[in-house]
């Protein structure tokens, strides 16, 4: 099976290991990526906030791109990007005007007939061939979490539930961990605000931290880089801010489960958190 | 909250413009207060998402002000838990994205927002030059517009021995393409 990608600036950078895995994963269960040609940023948590229409253009103009190499779906791994793409393409195929003044500013038709999909629902599809090719069940207890952008708001993504959603956890359940009920499951970490309101995010993120350890969480689980970096990089502030030393590690889904799959740690990136993950392959005793 | 005194009955109240470019219909918020109630930054608010809807709907030019003037509005993640959860389906974060750019188009935006604006714009400035973001680029940017220099400067080498901090941006063959998106967009917005 064939499907677009879009793997976003923070999959280069600073969660390159979200984009190793979710490849990783990928080859091993049989997808084949075909990567979005000549991608530009999808404005992230920033554009909205400046201008409107370029909210629009820069999401437009990746479908743009999409639709023209003929692809007819969109994997985009980072919740941020997913969110944009996703909210652009409702908002072009409910405003016929706006998408017309849209395909002008970006100089390319789009219909947003290309559909955007995000990493759990893509990982559901291959669920079977999770559950058949786990090698090394995870054997672990693990908190889930969403976050906001992979499932709010429902109108636009609408592929689980807004409030308490269960595919991550029936994920990491057929690749043999535990998903542990806990209450923050889709609770805001911060998101843009890790460099300009650090204190900010360090409150956020260590309320979801604190909760997660509290109902036995080994691991937290995620599909956003900036979940992911809020959570790891942010740790000092957390736990200075709770006056705590929470080490518990936070992982890429697809890091997780292709530990599971029996793919080599660092084929996963599982050494470039800041909070030590490596522990948590199923070999390694703790 | 008192009532609100002398409602303006003028066609170019901050609510019209609200509604106009949104599509939000303010008049749909009956004050309930469940958006601000899961608002996860609500407690570091001076108006919190009610109250600025308030402020908005009534039409009163002193108080569209004190909404516009606001750092609540500044603070919106667009989490959208309110949004989410509101029993009107009022689109909360669309009102607060044109409410920030209204306060700048009219020169009231709150003292703290600078930092905030800093980050945003230097965001945009990286992509705008190569297409995408370049970590590097935008933390550099950041620095020189916010003047907090020593942010993060034990983060970065950490970042770096992890293979997380590429060195080089990556140039996108559309630049030209995406330049002109930009200034049919922001154009010379401040």
């Amino acid at each position: 099976m064939k499907i677009g990608y879009y793997p976003g600036c923070s999959l280069l950078g600073s969660s390159r290991e979200f984009d190793e895995s979710v490849r990783a994963v990928a080859q091993a269960i049989g997808l084949e990526l075909v990567e979005v040609p000549d991608w530009n940023c999808c404005g992230a948590s920033s554009a909205h906030v400046l201008d409107h229409k370029l909210s629009l253009a820069l999401p437009a103009r990746i479908l743009a791109q999409a639709e023209a190499a003929g692809l007819t779906e969109v994997l985009a791994p980072c919740a941020a990007c997913y969110n944009r793409l996703a909210s652009a393409r409702a908002e072009l195929v409910a405003d016929p005007a706006a998408a017309a003044e849209i395909a002008a500013i970006i100089e390319m038709p789009v219909t947003g007939r290309v559909k955007v999909v995000n990493v759990l629902e893509v990982l559901d599809r291959f669920k079977d061939v999770i559950r058949e090719k786990t090698v090394a069940p995870l054997g672990r207890k693990l908190a889930c979490y969403y976050g906001c952008l992979l499932v709010r708001p429902p109108k636009v993504v609408a592929f689980d539930r807004a409030e308490d959603p269960q595919s991550m956890d029936r994920m990491v359940t057929a690749a043999g961990a535990e998903a542990v009920p806990w209450n923050f499951k889709t609770e805001c970490c911060g998101a843009a605000f890790s460099v300009t309101r650090t204190d900010l995010v360090a409150r956020m993120s260590g309320r979801i931290v604190a909760d997660a350890v509290r109902h036995g969480a080994e691991a937290i689980v995620v599909a956003c880089p900036m979940c992911q970096s809020n959570l790891d990089m942010r740790r000092p502030e957390i736990n200075a801010g709770l006056g705590a030393d929470y080490q518990i590690p936070v992982l890429f889904i697809t890091q997780a489960l292709g530990l599971a799959l029996g793919l080599a740690p660092a084929a996963l990136g599982l050494q470039r958190h800041m909070v030590p993950a490596l522990a948590l392959q199923p070999s390694a005793t703790v | 909250m008192t009532s609100a005194p002398h409602p303006s009955t003028h066609g170019d109240t901050l609510k019209a413009r609200v509604e106009h470019a949104t599509g939000v219909k303010l008049n749909h918020c009956y004050q309930c207060g469940k958006c601000a109630a899961g608002c996860p930054v609500a407690q570091d608010m001076d108006l919190t998402s009610c109250q600025v809807l308030r402020k908005v709907q009534s039409g009163n030019p002193e108080w569209e002000r004190e909404a516009l003037r606001s750092e609540g509005i500044w603070l919106c993640l667009a989490c959208e838990t309110c949004s989410t959860r509101c029993p009107q389906e009022v689109e909360v974060p669309k009102v607060m994205d044109f409410l920030r750019a209204e306060a700048l188009r009219l020169g009231v935006a709150h003292a703290r927002s600078r930092d905030i604006l800093a980050f945003h714009r230097a965001f945009m400035d990286s992509v705008r030059e190569t297409g995408r973001l370049y970590e590097i680029g935008l933390v550099a940017d950041y620095k020189l517009r916010s003047r907090h220099f020593l942010k993060d400067v034990l983060l970065a080498p950490k970042m770096f021995t992890r293979g997380k901090l590429p060195l080089l941006p990556h140039l996108i063959t559309g630049r030209d393409a995406l330049k002109r998106i930009f200034k049919r967009t922001l154009g010379s917005k401040p």
